[in-house]
């Protein structure tokens, strides 16, 4: 069991060192989310699942508790980590940041249709 | 009478988060009383709150217990399996520094914003591929593609079977 914590902890640390990595390597906003939300992200759920085997092999009520919480923060994670990386990358396109060297941006080209501009708040447009 | 039914079914499946998040805090392994009054209140809150925008537009269909099933499975097989590909291929992205990104636009034909939000976050949590926007009237998804293969492609070609799992799970 200690060998399967050890190496959930292992490809947890490795991908979260590649995400700041691709932090530096990365030349844009958007290509920076791809590595340092998603990298990060899968980093995290194993190092959460380290967490809950070690929760699990300790037993008792401390035990099932640091599970039961690990596995909890790892549904959260799951759930809030697309949303924040999206509400990221549409706010950095709708200040005007161009992807870099681009091949195609479709988006640009639909003129910023968005759903703001759609329903609701007038006033910006 | 819908009111009430909103804001009940909200207030009890936020008691269940709390439930499970607060188990093993009583003596064997059960709840603790002061634990259970503060849940029952703050779930109470929270339904008032939220009650209705949860289950309007589509969103009645996340009680369907079917769903839970196939999401489950969705969760386990193919969304974990495109995940960990879409990492090792970022992963050696970055060690190359070999990108060829763009952002494109497809449809894969969702109706409700249940759908499009899960195929959003779907498409967004696997590295690579990012929801920059949704056209709420149309459906269109434009997506920042870190490895654009086809300027103008098909849903297929970018997320694979993510679109026919958010329908037979959220539509």
């Amino acid at each position: 069991m200690n060998g399967l914590i050890y190496a959930f902890l292992a490809i947890g640390t490795a991908f979260n060192a590649l995400g700041a990595v691709a932090l530096i390597r990365f030349p844009d906003v958007y290509t920076r989310i791809h590595g340092a939300t998603k990298c990060t992200t899968f980093g995290s759920i194993f190092s959460i699942l380290a967490v809950a085997v070690h929760g699990i092999v300790q037993g008792g009520a401390a035990g099932g508790t640091m599970a039961v919480r690990a596995l909890l923060a790892l549904v959260f994670l799951l759930l809030t980590n697309p949303t924040g990386s999206h509400a990221l990358a549409r706010g950095a396109h709708r200040a005007g940041i161009k992807p870099f060297r681009a091949v195609v941006d479709r988006l640009e080209e639909a003129g910023h249709r968005s759903p703001v501009t759609r329903h609701g708040s007038k006033e910006t447009q | 009478m819908r009111r009430v039914a909103e804001w009940a079914t909200t207030a009890a499946l936020a008691f269940v988060v709390f439930l499970v998040l607060s188990s093993f805090t009583g003596k064997w392994g059960v709840w603790a009383s002061d634990e259970l009054l503060a849940g029952a209140v703050i779930a109470l809150l929270v339904g008032l709150a939220t009650g209705r925008f949860a289950w309007s537009r589509g969103g009645w269909r996340l009680l369907q217990p079917h769903r839970w099933v196939l999401f489950l499975v969705y969760l386990v097989g193919p969304f974990l399996y495109a995940m960990a590909k879409a990492n090792l291929d970022v992963a050696w992205r970055v060690i190359t520094g070999r990108i060829n990104p763009g952002i494109v636009r497809f449809n894969p034909g969702l109706r409700t914003d249940f759908g499009r939000t899960f195929l959003a976050n779907s498409i967004t949590l696997t590295p690579g591929t990012l929801t920059v926007d949704v056209d709420d009237g149309s459906g269109d998804f434009y997506v920042h593609w870190i490895n654009v293969k086809d300027p103008s492609p098909t849903a297929d070609e970018v997320c694979g079977p993510f679109p026919r799992w958010a329908r037979r799970v959220a539509e």
